[in-house]
């Protein structure tokens, strides 16, 4: 089945309204930024309460699009004429949108709640809630616009809020540089996502998603397959896919809970979302999609290889971020087929990833803001909440039966292993590392010795911070099931991303090659990490490693190859133009002012000031003259 | 005959020439250029006498109403210089120099 036509909303319901979604987090920022610290006392409970009214809005809005027949849930609401005659401001509401908004504003405002918790002690707390809000507006706003250059300045604004965020610490270098690092990598994202869109306008006279239906087809192959591969460029900018997955584990600067809405839970997931959003590029191209799913399985071995070898909990997670990213990108390349598992497990991981990083958060904010997991260990009695909710998302990353992550990286490897063996069988695989690298996370965490520094006192967190790590916790152990039992989220997402030919079949535990051999890959590596982190001791500083430790934690070379292939030309480059401009443009202006300047200050000693020197030189002159007269013989 | 006129008038020349160059007294200096000067009128006048016509003797009372004007002017400036400074050795006024 094809995605459904998109029709303009006449009704006059709540999807009328749904600019409020974006606008009311917008209105958030504004204030705590315009009135600054007059805010400072309330301006925590309005983020939050600007970020659960969005979140109202949606539910209602979600309520309302169920109520409607299948073939009219694709509304676009008409705003304003953006540019004349080229753009026209509108949000469309279809499945696929609220799904976003949905997980946005629900773990956004989980997240908000957290943060008042756990950014109690910062001076600048409501700058931090003003930052969240601008994000959770221009998040909406990506994922809500029905046209390229909404999404396009959404896509920008999620890019300056991270920046803001990553560096929210900006009197610490690590983080600015971190932040300036986020910036410039996704610029280059955004460079392909840009391109790709002006090739769509060339192409097809249109950036807006309803006047591109149908219309895919009228380009030529090479068109289509460009399109699909700048957009992927972007995609891979926002999501930390390789080759431009080196900003992801520097982000980790940033305040944990900005990690978890940012850097996992939302801003990461953007490029899945617009592979899917411009399925129909990806669809028409097999080239494109082809390298959509290569990304997506290196991503996903890349992600977990790293996420081995990190002693620091957060980056240890953004290397399981990444991974994850992997494979919905996988989903997305593999067409309307993955696109459902891909999705939910994007939500899925929304849930459980939130949880997680929610939950190291919540382990810092107790051992000092110390991030080494070599200095934790034993701590499952003294937090037993936000072990609880931890272990819950340990499970469900995992894949654990009948956990969120069973359910959703099932399907994904299932559809994959149907579209190529090789792919399918590196994505179990990268199940396998998964499993090491969460339980090593574990076992260093919560089990084993106290390797704690002498001034730790953990302590379980306020409840603040364990309330929202509860309900996220819940969300990863049902959802996952949820979605995919009887293909409801397929079912579901069908008016916006279409669907397959044949669906898949659902089983409650599927007992296929895969699910089997990803289960005892998962068992494997747990087992392996008990052995290595459970049952012998784990060394307080980190031990120098075999080459293939040194090469994971180096985050596989990337940041030295980035620096190798392009820092240093480009510092080669400015070095020479520098060199250029000081020696060739402004060595030849000076070099002629002192040529002169030289010339007359040897000149201007000719003149000294005894008239019968001038005198004698006139006679010579005029001596001379008439030399030169006679010789001519003009006399 | 013209060529004993502009011999002396080349002799004058060369004296006053030689005045200006080697004396340091600025009247001494002035009076060495009136020679020149005069030297010039001879040979002017010379040479109008040897070709008839007076083109010559006219520029000589050129050079003459300039020479006047011109003695007029010097001397005003070497009696100042000379107040200022209790000295009128040309070799002395030497501050305009680089």
């Amino acid at each position: 089945m094809d995605p459904v036509k998109i029709t303009d909303y006449v009704g006059t319901g709540v999807i009328g309204v749904s600019w409020l979604m974006i606008a009311l987090p917008l209105l958030g920022a504004a204030i705590l930024l315009v009135l600054g610290r007059i805010t400072n006392k309330w301006g925590h409970l309005l983020g939050v309460a600007m970020s659960l009214a969005s979140f109202v809005v949606a539910v209602l809005g979600f309520v309302e699009l169920l109520g409607l027949s299948e073939d009219a849930r694709r509304q676009a609401v008409h705003l304003y004429e953006f540019i004349p005659g080229m753009v026209d401001m509108g949000l469309l509401i279809d499945p696929l949108s609220l799904s976003f908004a949905l997980l946005i504003t629900g773990v956004g405002s989980l997240i908000h709640i957290y943060s008042i918790g756990y950014m109690s002690h910062d001076p600048d707390r409501r700058r931090f809630f003003a930052y969240l809000n601008l994000f959770v507006a221009a998040m909406l706003l990506l994922v809500l616009s029905d046209n390229y250059v909404g999404l396009f300045i959404g896509w920008e604004g999620v890019g300056l809020a991270s920046y803001l965020l990553i560096g929210f610490w900006q009197f610490k270098p690590s983080a600015a540089v971190a932040a300036k690092k986020a910036f410039i990598v996704n610029r280059v994202g955004d460079f392909g996502l840009l391109v790709g869109m002006f090739i769509i306008w060339t192409s097809f006279g249109t950036l807006a998603f309803g006047d591109l239906q149908g219309k895919v087809g009228e380009a030529s192959s090479g068109t289509l397959t460009a399109i699909g591969l700048l957009l992927l460029l972007g995609a891979c900018g926002k999501s930390a896919q390789l080759p431009l997955q080196s900003w992801l584990l520097d982000a980790m600067e940033g305040p944990t809970p900005v990690s978890a809405l940012i850097h996992a839970a939302t801003m990461v997931t953007a490029g899945v979302y617009l592979v899917v959003r411009s399925g129909a590029f990806f669809e028409a191209s097999s080239t494109a999609s082809l390298v959509v799913t290569i990304v997506g399985v290196a991503t996903l071995l890349a992600g977990a290889i790293i996420g081995c070898a990190k002693d620091d909990i957060k980056k240890g997670l953004a290397g399981s971020t990444m991974s994850q990213i992997g494979y919905m990108m996988l989903g997305a390349g593999l067409g309307p087929a993955g696109y459902a598992f891909a999705i939910a497990h994007l939500i899925a991981h929304g849930f459980f990833k939130a949880d997680m990083f929610l939950g190291a958060g919540s382990v810092m904010h107790a051992m000092n803001d110390e991030v080494d997991m070599r200095k934790y260990g034993g701590l499952r009695k003294l937090m037993p909440i936000t072990f609880a909710t931890f272990m819950v998302g340990y499970l469900a990353i995992i894949g654990f039966p009948f956990l969120s992550g069973f359910y959703t990286k099932d399907g994904i490897m299932e559809t994959a292993m149907e579209h190529g063996q090789w792919m399918g069988w590196l994505a179990v695989l990268g199940a396998g590392i998964t499993g090491f690298y969460m339980s090593r996370m574990i076992f260093m965490t919560f089990f084993g010795e106290k390797r704690w520094d002498k001034d730790a006192h953990p302590h379980e967190s306020p409840s603040v911070m364990t309330v929202p790590l509860i309900l996220l916790s819940l969300g990863s152990i049902g959802l996952g099931y949820y979605l995919i039992s009887d293909n409801r989220f397929m079912k579901f997402l069908a008016p916006a991303v279409g669907l397959p030919e044949r669906l898949p079949e659902f089983h409650l535990f599927s007992t296929t090659t895969v699910g089997l051999s990803s289960l005892a890959l998962v068992a494997l590596g747990a087992g392996f990490a008990w052995y290595k982190y459970g049952k012998s001791e784990v060394p307080v500083l980190a031990p120098r490693g075999s080459f293939l430790t040194v090469f994971a934690r180096r985050d596989l070379y990337g940041d030295a190859l980035n620096e190798s292939l392009f820092m240093r030309p480009g510092q080669w480059l400015t070095r020479i133009a520098v060199f250029f401009d000081n020696r060739g443009v402004d060595g030849l202006v000076n070099g002629l002012a002192a040529a002169i300047g030289g010339t007359s200050g040897r000149m201007r000693r000719l003149q000294t000031g005894f008239a019968r020197t001038y005198a004698l030189s006139i006679l010579f002159g005029a001596a001379l003259l008439a030399g030169a007269l006679l010789l001519v013989g003009n006399i | 005959m013209t060529t004993q006129y502009l011999i002396l008038s080349g002799l004058i020349f060369a004296i006053g020439a030689l005045g200006v160059l080697i004396r340091r007294n600025a009247i001494v200096v002035f009076m060495c250029v009136e020679l020149m000067l005069n030297a010039c009128n001879l040979a002017f006048v010379t040479f109008a006498r040897q070709n008839g016509n007076l083109e010559g003797q006219i520029i000589a009372f050129f050079v003459m109403v300039v020479a006047a004007a011109e003695v007029v002017v010097g001397l005003a400036i070497i009696v100042t210089i000379f107040r200022t400074r209790r000295s009128a050795s040309v070799d002395d006024a030497n501050l305009l120099k680089y």
